[in-house]
């Protein structure tokens, strides 16, 4: 059945939408329970509830910072304190004229995503315990402020919180004010986390050199992934100073801190009901048994050391019945090389390597290298292990800047380094170690090749309007044909690290083949595959290449080398030694002496 | 003023060059950054005052309990923490399974212990005025550890195992260097050291559960700018630290000292993230 749709291209896997609405079952049972908990008629519950959602306001947003993007943020309660000490102080009028608390809110909500970028700027350049340093610092110095600034914030004696008006006044208005809010945060990060945002930071946690291949800027999605999550962080501390009614630097401890980070953890990265359940499962815990409370974090860091050990998928994991099913044990990945031609726009450019030298301190890895790949062949890159094949590879792709000589695609001459910006010059690659991320779903590993198609923005995709809506119907049809051409289909709802090596690989080449490239670097495609696969493989190959686009090819797999590519350059010592038809290349003295052997 | 400054910043100082060397000393064995290095200055303050002024020990038993304690600390750690977690393929984990671990026995520090901060006993009554002994107390541990450390990777076997698996681990493992044994003895030593930073300070900075974050930040912020495994890096940053902050605390206030030092800190890691004497890593494609 799936053949079938997957042929019109405008198919989608079995069970696709079945799934959809299984996700979305807890979420309608909370919100139901949610609207109707006024029905209790208990103040106390009423004030858990509401710290509930103040709580999951902020966790919402930082669960795409910690679970999504993976930055360990554990510092991001200097953001719930700035945003109520803005709020509180702006409605208290102390300091100049008293503002509405709306307005109040709302300015909170400006500065959290200004400071969420201040705090969330080391991200793009240190490693994780040296960033989660730096969030810690933030926190402590907040808090500190606060003390000292005593004209402002009152000092250690404090200030008033906002009190909303009527109907959101305290009580179980000021409740449903918060579990709006709650509600409209989780349907945003939600619609974030299916959007190519969301996929894209995922990729940036678990596959980051794939995201740079697939032209994803990380610096300006985390960028704005902290201010989004500082905006809320901020909105969270305005509805918070209003519940504490007055707010002290004691009321924002580190403990909120491992509260927001643990509930994260014990969730499950890259999911958002899982954290929303762990929100809710720490805020309450503490409540049912008193003698709990003084033990609360001591519970809180049990469990994390629990999660990280035993248990790292979190909630999430244990809430994924569908990947559980077994899977079929003896799979074949079929390419069908007739759906490439809804693919590829054939029209590829010649790829051109002129005189390039890439010396690692004494090393001539690459020594004046003149390449030439022409539109429509297969270009073979042999030689024996470490005479320079990855390394042009790496130098084409923009991961290695070489210290001279130039690459030309068509007539545009490729900048040295800069990664990322060869998907705009349909540059695509695959890995010798596939790069994918293992958690997500095989259909959204492959959407990643196609992210820089997107039209819609962020906040087009924050609120799903029209044209995100579209990029993503037209981005899943991509993909499904994508994954039909290599023979994956039936594969794409399942998770991949689920998948054998040899599927991997094919994964990696319909991700490559979202970009449309003109030019597809495969860095030994066929290491791990048996003698059928190869063949099938070549046959993909050889198709990709008819299809307009040209390939480069670097492989250990002599007969498949010889069997399907146009042209064959032998590398040595970073050098060419030969370089020529098979027939020509297979003949040739030096190379057979040096690499074929005899 | 100057005098006091000079003293008290370097008897600070000499606590986080401490603190530093602690996580040097866990990084060069296991490439693992420990939140655990602030959790043993801090448990050296407060088991210290335990032994000391609550069970009336000498002070001689008082601090062999403590360093034992500290050593025992050190090994629990890379059983719990860091063992299952070198393992896994997401090394970063044990950012998560370290800092979880600190914070298990802050926690239990701050129920069992109090969260009040509680005077730590005064060991010799040698020295007056700078020149007290909770001023110099510090510089001595410090000395010694310092001292020690050199002779023990310079001059021993074991110590030479040590900077062979700090610097090729596969190569230490394939001459057949017993390397999760070197392990655990590194961060058995490093929960020596880092509870001797809290004891040598304990007059300074109390018994207090919540020194942990400030020495796991201000012990970190030397060997980050140092560069991480440096020792000398730590020493000399720990006590310029310490020299700074208090100077700033005397021109400018406590608060704007913190934001000082934040801002630096900061700032140098975004110029340089390698640090200032550190070189950066290899590619990874």
């Amino acid at each position: 059945m799936t053949d079938t749709t997957a042929q019109t291209g405008n198919g989608r896997p079995k069970g696709y939408r079945s799934t959809r609405y299984e996700g979305l079952l807890p979420f309608a049972i909370l919100a139901i329970a949610g609207v109707a908990l006024p029905l209790f008629d208990d103040s106390y519950i009423g004030l858990i509830a509401t710290r509930a959602c103040i709580y999951w306001i902020l966790v919402a947003g930082l669960n795409l910072v910690v679970g999504f993007a993976g930055q360990i943020a554990i510092g991001w309660v200097a953001l719930l304190t700035l945003g109520a000490y803005t709020t509180s102080v702006l409605t208290a009028g102390a300091a100049m004229p008293a503002l509405p608390p709306y307005l109040a809110l709302l300015i909170a909500a400006v500065a959290g995503a200004a400071f969420g970028v201040i705090v969330g700027l080391p991200a793009l350049r240190l490693r994780t315990f040296y960033f989660a340093m730096t969030t810690l610092g933030f926190a402590t110095i907040v808090t500190q402020v606060a003390l000292a600034w005593k004209s402002v914030t009152g000092g250690g004696i404090g200030v008033a919180g906002p009190v909303f008006p009527s109907p959101f006044e305290p009580g179980w208005g000021f409740y449903y004010l918060c579990f709006g809010l709650a509600a409209v945060a989780t349907w945003m990060t939600a619609n974030i986390a299916a959007s190519r945002f969301g996929r894209s930071l995922v990729a940036i946690r678990d596959a980051e050199v794939a995201a740079e291949a697939s032209g994803i800027a990380k610096p300006l999605l985390l960028v704005t992934v902290f201010m989004f999550s500082g905006a809320l962080a901020g909105i969270a501390g305005g509805l918070f100073a209003s519940l504490q009614t007055y707010i002290t630097p004691d009321a924002f401890t580190f403990d909120l801190s491992i509260l927001f980070f643990i509930a994260i953890l014990i969730g499950g990265r890259g999911s958002i009901i899982g954290p929303l359940l762990g929100t809710i499962i720490l805020t309450v815990l503490p409540e049912f048994a008193a003698p709990l409370v003084a033990w609360s974090t001591f519970l809180y860091a049990a469990l994390l050391l629990a999660i990280v050990l035993a248990m790292p998928g979190g909630i999430a994991d244990l809430l994924d019945f569908k990947n559980r099913r077994p899977l079929e044990r003896h799979r074949e990945v079929v390419p069908r090389p007739e759906m490439l031609a809804h693919l590829l726009r054939g029209e590829g450019s010649i790829l051109s390597l002129a005189n390039v030298v890439l010396s690692f301190g004494g090393v001539r890895a690459i020594d004046g290298l003149d390449l030439d790949v022409r539109p429509g062949e297969v270009h073979g890159l042999i030689g024996p292990n470490g005479s320079g094949k990855t390394t042009t590879l790496n130098v084409i792709s923009g991961y290695y800047a070489p210290q001279s000589g130039s690459v030309r695609l068509g007539d545009a001459v490729l900048p040295p380094g800069a990664a990322r910006a060869r998907a705009s010059h349909r540059i695509a690659r695959t890995f010798q170690t596939p790069r994918v991320i293992g958690g997500a779903s095989v259909l959204d590993n492959v959407k990643i090749g196609g992210t820089i198609d997107g039209h819609g923005g962020f906040i087009e995709a924050m609120l799903t309007l029209p044209r995100h809506r579209r990029d993503e119907t037209a981005l899943r049809e991509r993909a499904l044909l994508a994954l039909s051409a290599v023979g994956l289909e039936s594969l794409a709802d399942v998770r991949a690290d689920r998948l054998q090596h040899s599927e991997l690989r094919f994964v990696e080449i319909a991700r490559a083949l979202m970009l449309s490239p003109s030019i597809l670097l495969l860095d030994e495609p066929a290491a791990g595959l048996s003698a059928e696969e190869i063949r099938r493989l070549g046959a993909l190959i050889k198709s990709i290449s008819r299809a307009g686009t040209s390939v480069l090819l670097v492989e250990h797999h002599a007969d498949l080398i010889f069997d399907i590519c146009d042209r064959v350059t032998v590398l040595n010592l970073g050098k060419v030694l030969a370089a020529g038809t098979p027939d020509e290349i297979r003949s040739h003295r030096e190379v057979v002496s040096a690499y074929l052997g005899a | 003023m100057l005098e006091s400054i000079v003293s008290y910043g370097l008897a600070v100082g000499a606590v986080y060059a401490l603190i530093g060397i602690t996580y040097n000393v866990m990084f060069t064995a296991s490439r693992v950054f420990s939140f655990t290095a602030g959790m043993l200055g801090m448990l050296g303050g407060v088991l210290g005052a335990l032994f000391i002024d609550q069970m009336g020990l000498p002070v001689i038993v008082g601090l062999v309990a403590t360093l034992a304690c500290g050593a025992v600390i050190g090994v629990v750690t890379e059983i719990v923490t860091v063992r299952p977690v070198l393992k896994s393929l997401e090394q970063h984990l044990y950012v998560l399974s370290t800092l979880a671990f600190a914070l298990l026995v802050q926690q239990f520090t701050a129920i069992e212990w109090g969260t009040e901060a509680r005077p730590f006993p005064r060991l010799f009554k040698i020295g007056a005025g700078f020149l007290d002994q909770q001023f110099w107390l510090p510089l001595l541990a410090c000395a010694v550890t310092v001292i020690g450390l050199e002779l023990l990777y310079r001059r021993t076997l074991i110590g030479r195992a040590f900077l062979a698996i700090s610097e090729d681990n596969y190569a230490a493992r394939a001459l057949g260097l017993p390397e999760q044994w070197l392990r655990i003895a590194s961060f058995m030593l490093a929960g020596m050291i880092g509870t001797l930073a809290g004891f040598s300070g304990g007059e300074l900075l109390l018994a207090f559960f919540g020194n942990q974050s400030i020495l796991n930040f201000y012990g970190f912020v030397p060997v980050a700018l140092g560069g991480m495994g440096s020792n000398r890096g730590a020493l000399i940053g720990g006590l310029a630290l310490g020299v700074f902050q208090q100077t700033a605390n005397f021109l400018v206030g406590g608060v704007f000292a913190a934001v000082a030092v934040f801002a630096v800190f900061i700032v140098v890691l975004l110029l340089r993230p390698e640090g200032l004497a550190g070189a950066l890593g290899a590619r990874r494609v």
